[in-house]
């Protein structure tokens, strides 16, 4: 209960948290039906049991490096840093991981979980779909059923991750209920849950939801920043002055911020979705135009209107468009340990296409968010500075949808 | 704590007989004339829905209800404003909110207790708000004398219970299945032995719903539950066959469940 986490049990390192009712400060906790509370409960001892046994993470480990690819290199952006005219930029290229995004470090690990807790049925939300796709890989190769639910507007945007996930074996559903967008599938997925929940493991794709999950998937991502940090001290032999990420619900971004927490000297960036922009009220952006309340088991920075009704998220990109964000980020952003800002559709679209055209790199429409402000940034610490970007997804997935708003026929 | 729920338990356990709890939702439809119209339908004692964007364990009957409620222009406001009008005209039916946890917390939990009771509430149902969450809220009602009432689950096992009945009042709502509402009830006898072990961990009368649309399953359970809860049917009635639909469902409901232990 919340009471009971006096100023003793509190942690003193921001890194540290969440407490030991999975609170960060005030955010985050444990806010669902009661049906579930007993599952939360089993998922978070379980966790705690996983992590501490050395054949858990040797298990991970050899997957993460023969399966997924792992360490992903760090890459120096030397046309984009040209064209930027300021600090140097390299990507940590987590797009080049297996099913091209950063989603599979989690969903290994959830699914591995899920393996030793002896469930028999894997279901996930997704909104782009990399984190369905992501959920259907590992599925796939450990033969557990997976049901992947999707809002029918997304169904719609994303039509080759429907099919992935489909040829993958994963059953997908459309969800017409709400908008069709993730936080719909997000609650059917809850409710799917509540009615299963003896033999099913629920896969949360971001740094979201109830306790444990938002600290699990950042722990589990939090290898994106562990190699960053390695491999820039490697090859720069200092950090980076900045780093910076696209937000959705943030779990790409909890992953490349966590392990710098504790690095004083490095500026740590999230790029939230702005949508048509911020001021029109069409955007995505929890942090700069929400404000804290409860929903999908956490208390976080939401878009709700005056009566605490959740507002529908506006975003170009599938995988940010969701109406909160991860309660560390909420937590970071009150402690001002880290910087939030946005970028608008338009950016996004130019950016896709900048980065494509001079390094030869297809982002992802969530990362080409990041690129946009990765811009201002380069002008702002002039050619001395460094920034580290994490590039999480490729933009395969989104080449139809360019085309389209391009008006190419494809 | 005393309240008109404690009061209306007491009267049912004197006579033998059952509670019928009907749910509906604030802002669907005629919503204060059904609210209204209840008691005399039979009601013992009424949930009072606050619909939310994202009802997330309820099932398509109630969610739909909500999203019509909510286009329909209801708020938090207007449903204590619904709640105050009905009290004005019953004093001795219970009333209980029932709904999520954002709505109340952009109000401000105490804002809230003390407008609830100004509004005749006896009891709340906060579906995402667990023992384990609930100290501010469960503050905030107490002081208000209105009954924080939890939930309890085929999930909640002997451990858990303890936790879950904890500082609960009123009753306690025994959700009979795995699953949102309207899914599909519970085997009756599982569930009168998941009542008695409520029962004797709480020392509170026990309210069984999710699922329950029949008369006949309401018979079944009113036989050893203390009261049996029907939400999704009487939703559906509403929207399908108005006032009438409605409170033609409960009469018949009601009756079944008042019968039961003859």
């Amino acid at each position: 209960m919340s009471e009971t986490a006096s100023a003793d049990t509190r942690p003193n390192a921001l890194s540290a948290w969440p407490d030991i009712d999975g609170r960060f400060g005030d955010f985050g906790g444990r806010f669902v039906a009661e049906t579930l509370m007993p599952n939360i409960l089993e998922l978070e001892k379980a966790y705690e049991a996983a992590k501490a046994d050395p054949g858990f993470k040797a298990e991970m480990d050899l997957f993460l490096t023969d399966y997924v690819g792992k360490p992903s290199p760090i890459y120096f952006a030397e046309r984009l840093t040209e064209a930027f005219g300021g600090a140097k930029i390299w990507l940590k290229r987590d797009e080049l991981n297996h099913t091209g995004s950063h989603k599979i470090n989690n969903c290994l690990g959830q699914v591995l979980l899920a393996k030793r807790m002896g469930k028999t049925r894997i279901i996930a939300e997704t909104g782009a779909g990399q984190h369905g796709v992501a959920t259907a890989t590992v599925a796939a190769r450990f033969g557990i059923p997976c049901t992947v639910f999707m809002g029918a507007t997304d169904v719609e945007r994303q039509a080759p991750n429907v099919f992935r996930m489909k040829l993958l074996g994963a059953e997908v559903i459309p969800v017409t209920s709400g908008t069709g967008t993730l936080k719909d599938a997000m609650n059917e997925a809850l409710r799917d849950w509540v009615t299963n929940v003896s033999d099913t493991f629920y896969v949360i794709g971001t740094v979201a939801g109830p306790h444990p999950y938002p600290a699990m998937v950042r722990d589990f991502q939090s290898i994106i920043g562990r190699e960053a940090r390695a491999q820039m001290m490697d090859r720069l032999g200092r950090l980076p002055d900045a780093c910076v990420a696209c937000i959705g619900g943030g779990s790409n971004a909890m992953g490349l911020f966590h392990p710098f927490i504790e690095d004083e000297e490095v500026r740590l960036i999230g790029v939230e979705a702005a949508g048509h922009g911020v001021e029109t009220g069409k955007h995505a952006a929890s942090l700069k135009g929400g404000r804290p309340g409860i929903l999908h088991g956490n208390k976080t920075y939401l878009l709700q209107d005056d009566d605490g009704q959740i507002i529908d998220a506006h975003s170009i990109s599938a995988g940010l468009d969701y109406p909160g964000i991860g309660p560390e980020h909420a937590f970071l952003h009150d402690m001002k340990r880290a910087e939030y800002v946005s970028a608008t559709d338009e950016e996004a679209m130019e950016m896709f296409q900048l980065c494509t055209k001079l390094e030869g790199i297809i982002p992802a429409l969530e990362p080409s968010h990041a690129l946009a402000r990765v811009r201002d940034l380069a002008k702002e610490l002039g050619p001395d500075g460094v920034i580290l970007m994490n590039m999480c997804g490729r933009g395969d997935k989104d080449v139809p949808q360019v085309a389209r708003m391009l008006g190419v026929e494809l | 704590m005393t309240n008109r729920l404690t009061t209306r338990f007491a009267e049912l356990t004197a006579y033998n007989r059952a509670g019928f709890v009907a749910y509906m939702m604030a802002g669907d439809g005629d919503s204060q004339g059904l609210l209204n119209a209840l008691p005399a339908a039979g009601a013992d004692v009424i949930e009072l829905g606050m619909p939310f964007t994202d009802p997330m364990a309820d099932g398509p009957s109630i969610q739909a209800s909500a999203l019509r409620a909510l286009e329909a222009g209801m708020t938090l406001k207007g449903t204590l404003a619904q709640a105050a009008e009905f009290r004005k005209r019953d004093t001795e039916t219970p009333l209980v909110l029932m709904g999520y946890a954002n709505p109340i917390f952009s109000m401000g939990w105490e804002a809230f207790a003390k407008a609830a009771a100004k509004a005749g509430v006896d009891g709340l149902i906060c579906v995402d708000v667990p023992p384990e969450e609930d100290n501010e809220l469960r503050t905030a009602l107490t002081k208000q004398g209105i009954a924080l009432i939890r939930l309890a689950t085929p999930t909640t096992d002997d451990d858990r219970l303890a936790t879950v009945v904890a500082n609960t009042a009123g009753f306690v709502y025994y959700v009979s299945t795995t699953g949102v509402t309207g899914a599909g009830t519970g085997v009756v006898t599982e569930v009168g032995a998941a009542v008695d072990r409520v029962k004797a961990a709480s020392g509170l009368p026990v309210a069984v719903g999710f699922g329950v649309r029949e008369p006949e399953q309401a018979e079944a359970i009113a036989k050893r539950a203390d009261a049996v809860v029907v939400g999704s049917a009487i939703v559906d009635a509403m929207h399908e066959g108005g006032i009438d639909g409605a409170t033609g469902l409960v009469k018949r409901l009601a009756s079944a469940v008042h019968a039961a232990r003859r």
